[in-house]
């Protein structure tokens, strides 16, 4: 589904993705970690093309997105993605912010586009906020409510990017039900996050990142059971240390 | 010399109309100013060189300019390009609007940066393409941001509207001058005026500052 070759891209002297390479297969979970600073927001930026990339490929249902005759916006269409800082349009209703880009892309008319935000909202547990604004909720339910927005596109794959990172610690849990439920009806997902019991419970495989370069892409529980690389025990002790 | 209201009351229904044509002008010319402002904003922001260069010549050259000679330069410029006269409002009219579209843009261009572009990347992440992504997430943010400072300049707007006496229009300014001459009742007059200007333009800049208050919540 999506597959990412030998992606090359620096900032000026900063060489943030340094030829990484690593796929996710159709209904596959991929867990993206690493410490800060390590590239994997930035990766996962370009697998939508919102982050340019220098050299390298990536295509996503076959569709190459570096290709420049690509209809971007199309392909985008076609792939979820949730923010770390939510995103949500905060002039807007929830049911708004859920129907806009249905409405707008892919065509539907305002009854069928809040019926499904209506269906998407409930699926999330959020009913009785369709009528708010996104300042008037908390961040796990606004994280919520962008999962809705993406899924109401009908996405042949979810980028997750640290959807978890910005939420107070009482708030995590409530958006990772809603992944982990995704994640088990089969959705493909790549997911940006230090969340290592969402990786241990759903993903199939880790990609462990630091400086800019992939270091270990293993099975999940290969990874956790005896990571290879020295930079991959140390960040896991550190992380895990803590549980 | 004794304070005579009665010149003022006299003179009423003609300060009326000279004030409709200010107010008239103010809401055309801000309207149609902000209209191309935003273009020329998405023009300055854009990706595309020539774009850019465009837009800062235009508000370079506007900015550079005394908004008088605008003025004048219009009420003769046009009716040479059209081939007729087109009188002094829509000359009047057109000169005011291009002016402050040069004034507009750059607050509309702060207003659009003022939109943070973890925003754009969301909405084209759905798919949308720069207009609608422009039309429906960013301006309207936007335009929040930014109406406390349109409306600002608005007021500015209103009292430069003073000037088109040079193209023989009656605005409200005009039309006070001319009361005063005939009546030879200057102090009254230029005393009602400045009244009259205070009012409108603090009650703006009162509405302006709650705005602002409330934005700030």
């Amino acid at each position: 589904m999506i597959e990412i070759r030998d992606l090359d891209k620096r900032y000026g002297d900063f060489h943030v993705l340094k030829r990484c390479s690593t796929s996710v297969a159709k209904g596959e979970v991929v867990v993206v970690c690493g410490p800060s600073g390590s590239g994997k927001s930035t990766l996962i930026k370009c697998v939508n093309g919102l982050e340019p990339f220098d050299s390298g490929t990536i295509t996503v249902d076959g569709i190459s997105v570096g290709d420049r005759r690509t209809d971007l916006p199309k392909l985008r269409a076609r792939i979820g993605m949730v923010f770390q800082n939510f995103e949500l349009y905060p002039h807007m209703t929830v049911t708004r912010n859920i129907c806009l880009a249905q409405e707008k892309v892919l065509g539907r008319s305002r009854d069928e586009a809040e019926a499904k935000a209506a269906s998407l909202l409930a699926r999330v547990g959020l009913s009785d906020q369709a009528h708010k604004h996104p300042g008037q909720l908390s961040g796990g339910q606004q994280q919520r409510v962008a999962i809705a927005r993406a899924l109401a596109m009908d996405p042949i794959a979810m980028l997750f990017d640290e959807p978890t990172s910005a939420l107070d610690p009482e708030m995590i849990s409530e958006v990772l039900d809603v992944m982990v439920e995704l994640a088990q009806e089969g959705m493909t997902m790549m997911v940006v996050t230090h969340e290592m019991g969402f990786a241990r419970k759903v993903a199939g495989r880790v990609v462990f990142m630091d400086c800019g370069e992939i270091v270990e892409d293993a099975d999940t529980a290969s990874f956790f059971g005896s990571p290879r690389s020295p930079r991959a025990q140390a960040f896991l002790s550190k992380i895990l240390d803590h549980v | 010399m004794s304070f005579d209201l009665g010149v003022i009351l006299d003179a009423l229904p003609f300060l009326a109309q000279g004030l409709g044509l200010s107010l008239l002008l103010t809401v055309l010319a801000a309207a149609g100013g902000i209209v191309l402002a935003v273009l020329l904003a998405l023009m300055r922001l854009s990706g595309f060189r020539a774009l850019r260069l465009v837009s800062a010549a235009y508000v370079n050259f506007f900015r550079s300019m005394p908004l008088i000679l605008v003025i004048f330069w219009f009420f003769f410029l046009v009716p040479l390009i059209i081939g007729r006269p087109v009188g002094g409002f829509y000359s009047a009219l057109i000169a005011f609007t291009l002016f402050e579209a040069a004034y507009y843009s750059e607050i509309v261009r702060a207003g659009i940066q003022s939109v943070s572009k973890g925003q754009v990347a969301a909405a084209y992440a759905t798919g949308m393409r720069y207009g609608a992504t422009m039309r429906f997430v960013v301006l309207p943010q936007a335009f929040r941001n930014m109406t406390p400072v349109l409306l600002t300049q608005a007021i500015i707007l209103f009292q430069d509207t003073s000037l088109v006496f040079v193209v023989s229009l009656r605005d409200f300014m005009t039309a006070s001058t001319i009361v005063a001459r005939n009546e030879g009742r200057l102090v009254e007059m230029y005393v009602f005026a400045a009244a009259v200007y205070f009012v409108i333009c603090f009650s703006g800049s009162m509405w302006v500052r709650r705005l602002q208050r409330k934005h700030a919540t």
